[in-house]
């Protein structure tokens, strides 16, 4: 693999894919200070907010410690050089709600949906790119579909008005040449003024090595968080993919001395005990292709009902659930046990 | 004797209409109106025998009287049905608007519908399909105790959600919340929908999700769910709850399943047999009145 000479961009989404690890509870000091540990390692982006995006605030998804605007708020105006993205989900966010944070100073607007859904970020996207936001289409759970099937619908979002498109391992699910097929087949297509990212999840492990496939693939923006803070497993760990980086000669701007010291003296002790690591649950999610956040909602139900946390995630992945459906698992549980009883 | 209607937009959601009209005791569909001619909805409406126009509303102003057309059904999109509409009402024709335009009161049979009958309004609108499937657990809870904060969360199949929606998932979005509040009677609604591409097609679910100002009232919350469920059974057949009532503290769950009749759309399309279920029972109250008027 010979990557020496590429350039690229690390986004870090701890402050919003990270919430999932904690119920969303981060207070506003907790994104204060590891925001500016990050723009202390000239990190390029950042993600601020609910974990489920703009307006995830929810019984479904859990109720966030403040608003986007209160956390958004909290952490721009400190920060010197790096730049805040939030991202929202059509079917939970609306215009209306970007409108609300609008002039909070942010850079970057995400909008997300399922890899085959593309069609209705139409008025998000176009309204975004409007504004005159650096705009992405992120195309959640890319594993489900195939690189041709992916192409068409980042067709859709470009056409819409993004400028940067993302192929995103929502369940940590895929292995190098997954992620490596997608990101080519993008790369082929757009021309260079669009650029393609990658957003991994480490539920088997195979984070680090997707996103520098991604990179070898032609990916330019590369998503991960500190310490690896994120729905599941966590997302890819920036600290040591930015070293795996450095060692390859992958130009990252980051300083890596300055991110491994945010990811163990600031980020770490901030998670303590929900600090995402690859337990059997998180595995489960890899293993059968289920999207990252349903984690500790799986594990609540196991508490509550009863039935393991496992068993769960292996039936929603056998029915095909999609970003979003935390309100399949209560119901999944009750059913369980209805059948379990009888 | 039948009172008889007219359809505007022949699409997948005005044909399965269609197709329930067609069982009517009360309505006679008659007409059906499109704007191309030969279109594959025209031309299956052609089939169950209905009379039709490729000239839209205005092909069909012509035959109002001499028909004698007293409701017509907009199954188009909200950008043209405030034109239909004011053509239509102006001829006396009841308008049931099924699209996101709601210029007129918004309605869920089971929920309000009774409180228009009398009130002699020429244009109601059936809301969203997850107002529909939702609404009525809301209210039915709401009537029991104050509900402080509503939640809906609509999951549809992929193949079910048409081009329109697809555009205008914010107006989904805003019109199901306010309904939650005006209709539902929370003091706050909030709504989301999932769009899912499995195979096969799943078949549309709702949950709900209600928090009340006091400790909830277990059984009576759960008796007054159970006979609006029987209540919205009554034109929606496949709808049931498939988990539910349950509690935690405050917060009562609901889990919805709209399982469609399969008229015209398959059985998965649940979240579009609610419509055009509401649609239909919604004339049918206006026609069952309009048949005890005096003179008719």
């Amino acid at each position: 693999m010979n990557l020496k000479g590429k350039k690229i961009r690390l986004h870090d989404v701890s402050l919003r894919d990270g919430m999932h690890s904690i119920h969303h509870q981060f207070t506003l000091q907790n994104m204060q200070t590891l925001s500016l540990a990050l723009d202390q390692a000239k990190i390029t982006l950042i993600e601020v907010g609910h974990g489920d995006g703009l307006a995830g605030s929810s019984v479904n998804y859990g109720f966030s410690l403040h608003s986007d605007q209160e956390y958004l708020d909290a952490v721009i105006p400190d920060l010197k050089s790096t730049r805040v993205s939030v991202m929202m989900v059509p079917g939970i966010s609306t215009i209306e709600d970007l409108k609300v944070i609008e002039n909070a100073g942010i850079h970057t607007v995400r909008v997300a949906t399922h890899c085959t859904e593309a069609d209705v970020s139409e008025q998000h996207i176009q309204y975004a790119a409007k504004q005159g936001f650096d705009t992405v289409g992120f195309l959640m759970m890319s594993h489900m579909a195939s690189p041709q099937k992916i192409l068409e619908q980042a067709r859709l979002m470009q056409d819409y008005g993004a400028n940067c498109l993302y192929i995103a391992d929502s369940a940590g699910h895929m292995l190098p040449e997954d992620v490596a097929a997608r990101i080519s087949v993008l790369r082929d297509a757009f021309p260079e003024s669009i650029e393609i990212g990658f957003h991994g999840h480490n539920n088997l492990g195979m984070s680090v090595a997707n996103s520098l496939a991604a990179v070898e693939a032609g990916a330019t923006r590369i998503d991960g968080s500190v310490a690896g803070f994120g729905a599941g497993a966590g997302n890819t760990p920036l600290e040591v993919f930015a070293a795996v980086c450095e060692m390859h000669g992958v130009e990252t701007g980051v300083d890596l001395a300055a991110l491994m010291d945010a990811a163990e003296t600031v980020a770490v002790p901030i998670m303590g005990e929900y600090l995402p690591r690859i337990d059997r649950d998180a595995l489960t999610l890899g293993y059968a292709g289920v999207y990252s956040s349903f984690l500790l909602h799986a594990k609540r139900a196991e508490q509550k009902h009863g039935i393991s946390a496992r068993r769960i995630l292996l039936e929603l992945g056998h029915r095909g659930t999609v970003n979003g459906q935390e309100d399949m698992i209560e119901d999944l549980a009750l059913e369980m046990l209805r059948k379990q009883a009888s | 004797m039948k009172i008889r209607c007219a359809l505007i937009g022949p699409g997948n959601v005005g044909l399965d209409l269609l197709h329930k009209l067609l069982r009517s005791d009360t309505l006679e569909p008659l007409w059906v109106a499109g704007i191309q001619p030969d279109s594959a909805g025209l031309v299956h409406a052609q089939g169950l025998g209905l009379e039709t126009t490729h000239t839209g509303v205005d092909g069909l102003l012509p035959h109002i009287d001499e028909d004698n057309i007293r409701i017509a059904f907009d199954a188009t999109s909200a950008r043209i049905h405030p034109e239909n509409s004011r053509k239509l009402t102006a001829r006396g024709v009841k308008v049931i608007d099924m699209t996101p335009a709601a210029i007129g009161p918004l309605c869920v049979p089971a929920v309000n519908l009774e409180e228009y009958i009398g009130r002699d309004e020429m244009n109601v609108n059936m809301v969203t399909c997850g107002g529909q499937a939702t609404i009525p657990m809301v209210y039915a809870i709401n009537r029991v105790q104050n509900v402080r904060y509503s939640e809906i969360i609509a999951t549809v199949s992929s193949k079910s959600v048409g081009p329109g929606t697809r555009k205008n998932v914010d107006e989904f979005i805003q019109t199901t919340a306010a309904a939650l509040e005006k209709i539902g009677g929370a003091h706050k609604g909030k709504t989301m929908i999932i769009i899912n591409p499995s195979e096969p097609p799943l078949i549309m679910r709702d949950t709900i999700h209600c928090i009340t100002e006091k400790e909830p009232q277990c059984d009576a919350i759960i008796e007054s769910v159970r006979a609006m469920e029987k209540s919205v059974q009554e034109y929606v057949p496949g709808y049931r709850i498939k988990e539910g009532p349950i509690f935690d503290g405050n917060r009562i769950s609901i889990f919805i399943e709209v399982r469609g009749h399969g008229d015209y759309l398959p059985e998965y399309a649940g979240n579009l047999d609610i419509m055009t279920a509401a649609a239909a029972r919604t004339a049918e109250m206006f026609a069952q009145h309009m048949l005890q008027e005096p003179g008719v």
